[in-house]
């Protein structure tokens, strides 16, 4: 059984494009090019310049030596948080503007719910000179103003999606409407691997290089490419399909996900799709999401924006589905502590969203020889305000 | 299915008017329906309430909303229309995306449609290849037309494919847009249409999307049998209530 994408743009039964017939062509257009575009010469040594003098890669894999004897196991951290913009969200924004680029488009889009995915477009548009517009939920907006600011600064135009719940599934919402609207000129920069074929998969190559260097890294470090587990935080789940790409088919290498519980799975305000999710279509994809038994979309909580989707990628609803994926929910409460505790062992302050991942120790036990990859995705700066308010700093 | 094809068989330009399920109020459906039928449109969407309508702009969705907070449901519409055929003899429409059919069971769905006398089905995020493969032979067991929608960016080979896959009219998107956002048609507009009119396609083409008065009517129905209202008329509602359906009818033609 293969966990990449089939011909069809399915992961076993999940994926496909459920777009309206206004997103065909633009779509269509997509599809038949990603993969013919990626494997251009001049595409790939573009790419991968910009991500070593521009992003700043390969980022290092750092053996978390006083975090790993805490949990009596051994702990690698993938250092994504070291990125330009501060997640591994730059390397698809780079990844896709080439595209955008290749595909004679000069007008870029992107939804944000937390402002990461808006920082790292509105990066790389500046970057390459392109007009930027990125929606973000009007309720987002107020609780990510430094995000909002920054988005500005590098020349972005910010509009507020006042629809709906006002938040990051509206922003999308929004961001396809205006794709509809600008069927020619127009990119669309999806931030996660979700949304319609070849969506996925595309944002899946684009942070593939993860797993690729982690692969040479674990090499020289243990002498093989095989960690037993490679653990990732999964909201869209971008930084996990990039952290697992190339380990997907190796059962050799256990997968970890780790949801955000919320306030905890049956308290209502949560956003642990794989547990409260039911297969169904959301953004063009079929997956897992969070519904009523009507078909409506609810609303998820978590205290990280960046987890804080209804849905998953079709990748991760397979890799649930398929039991191929171990799946584990974090609350609020178990991802705090443990950003806090990785700052005070290793000096290094995590994304709250990445906090959720580094949350799995306290309740499962690995082996003291155990090798384990943690995909450290964003550091913890946009993140302070939480912390502060959360431990009265 | 049959009420479909019979409605194109008349010798002139059809109306159709789309209205969200539940708004104003939630006991509005068969109100509106009957009064539409009353003041002589030929065709009625019903929309099916959704919270995440992608292909809809500000007014329906809000509509949505609204009609979401009065408490639709694809339960409450299927109870609401029960016996409608009892009223109302023109074409009925169930028009809303795919994820509520899905969950209530696409067999489930196709075959109340069929109890209750529903002729046909709009569903814009469900694509044409996963139609044919998966729900084609469902539909037609029910008698139930599934319209497909094109645009002006659609190309001919696929206008072609949508055609052969349809059995009832197409639905023509007017301009690159969602609902409601146009008005007034501009020579691009009129060429598109003309261009779709030369193809010589099997199924009869409906205009939709930047359709708001008389003129905008008449331009859209120059070359295609017929013209869909969704937003302008959800606005009248939103500010008339039920009693601005006749005067807001009566201006179309």
């Amino acid at each position: 059984m293969s966990y990449h994408v089939n011909e069809n743009g399915y992961y076993g039964e999940f994926g496909g494009a459920y777009i309206p017939e206004m997103l065909y062509p633009n779509v269509e257009e997509l599809r038949q090019q990603y993969l013919d575009v990626m494997q251009e010469t001049s595409f790939q040594e573009e790419f991968k310049q910009l991500l070593k003098e521009y992003v700043g890669r390969p980022t290092p894999l750092y053996y978390a030596k006083r975090f790993s004897s805490t949990y009596n196991t051994n702990i690698y951290l993938k250092r994504e948080d070291l990125c330009h913009t501060g997640a591994h969200k730059v390397n698809n924004t780079i990844g896709q503007i080439l595209m955008a680029k290749r595909l004679g488009k000069n007008r870029i889009i992107a939804e944000t719910g937390a402002g990461q995915h808006g920082v790292a477009t509105a990066t790389v548009c500046a970057l390459m000179g392109i007009e930027c517009v990125v929606y973000m939920g009007a309720i987002d907006m107020d609780r990510q103003a430094p995000n909002v600011a920054r988005m500005k600064m590098l020349g972005a135009t910010v509009i507020p999606a006042t629809s709906g719940s006002k938040t990051l599934k509206d922003a999308t919402n929004e961001a396809i409407r205006d794709w509809i609207n600008n069927p020619t000129d127009t990119h669309y920069i999806i931030g996660s691997v979700v949304g319609p074929h070849p969506y996925p998969d595309m944002v899946a190559r684009f942070q593939s290089l993860i797993s690729e260097e982690i692969k040479t890294q674990l090499l020289e470090k243990e002498g093989k490419e095989n960690p037993d587990y490679v653990v990732a935080c999964v909201g869209g789940g971008s930084n996990a399909a990039g952290a697992y790409y190339h380990y997907l088919d190796n059962p050799d290498v256990g997968i970890i996900a780790v949801e955000a519980a919320g306030k905890g799975i049956k308290s209502g305000e949560s956003a642990a799709t794989s547990v409260l999710g039911k297969p169904g279509i959301i953004h063009g994809s079929k997956t897992l999401l969070m519904q009523t038994t009507d078909g409506q979309i609810t609303e998820p909580y978590s205290i990280s924006a960046g987890l804080d989707y209804p849905g998953v990628g079709p990748m991760h609803a397979h890799l649930f589905a398929s039991g191929r994926g171990e799946f584990i929910s974090i609350t609020d409460t178990e991802a705090m502590e443990a950003g806090l505790e990785l700052s005070k062992l290793e000096g290094i302050i995590p994304a709250i969203e990445t906090s959720h991942a580094l949350a799995i120790f306290k309740n499962r036990q690995f082996k003291k020889d155990d090798v384990i990859v943690i995909n450290l995705s964003g550091r913890g700066d946009k993140d302070l305000n939480t912390y502060i308010d959360y431990f009265n700093l | 299915m049959k009420r479909i094809q019979k409605a194109l068989q008349q010798d002139k330009k059809l109306l159709s008017i789309y209205f969200t399920a539940g708004f104003p109020n939630l006991d509005d459906t068969i109100p509106v329906l009957k009064s539409l039928e009353e003041n002589g449109v030929d065709i009625v969407e019903i929309g099916l309430p959704f919270s995440d309508p992608l292909a809809d702009g500000p007014t329906i969705q809000a509509s949505s909303t609204e009609a979401l907070k009065n408490g639709m449901t694809t339960e409450i519409l299927f109870k609401q229309l029960e016996g409608i055929r009892d009223h109302i003899s023109i074409p009925l429409i169930i028009m809303g995306y795919f994820n509520p059919v899905l969950q209530y069971g696409v067999e489930a769905f196709c075959k109340k449609c069929a109890e209750i006398g529903i002729d046909g089905l709009i569903l814009p995020d469900l694509p044409l290849a996963e139609y044919n493969l998966h729900y084609r032979q469902l539909f037609e067991k029910h008698n139930l037309a599934n319209i497909f929608l094109i645009t002006p960016q659609t190309s001919e080979e696929r206008i072609r494919e949508i055609d052969e896959a349809s059995n009832g009219f197409i639905y023509m998107v007017s301009s690159a847009s969602t609902t409601g956002k146009t008005s007034g048609f501009a020579e691009e507009q009129i060429s598109y249409f003309n261009r779709i009119d030369e193809l010589q396609l099997n199924n009869p083409q409906i205009v939709g999307f930047g359709i708001n008065n008389a003129e905008t009517f008449s331009q859209a129905t120059l070359k295609a049998k017929g013209a869909i209202i969704g937003s302008a008329f959800i606005k009248t509602l939103t500010n008339d209530g039920l009693s601005g359906i006749t005067s807001f009818i009566k201006q179309l033609r």
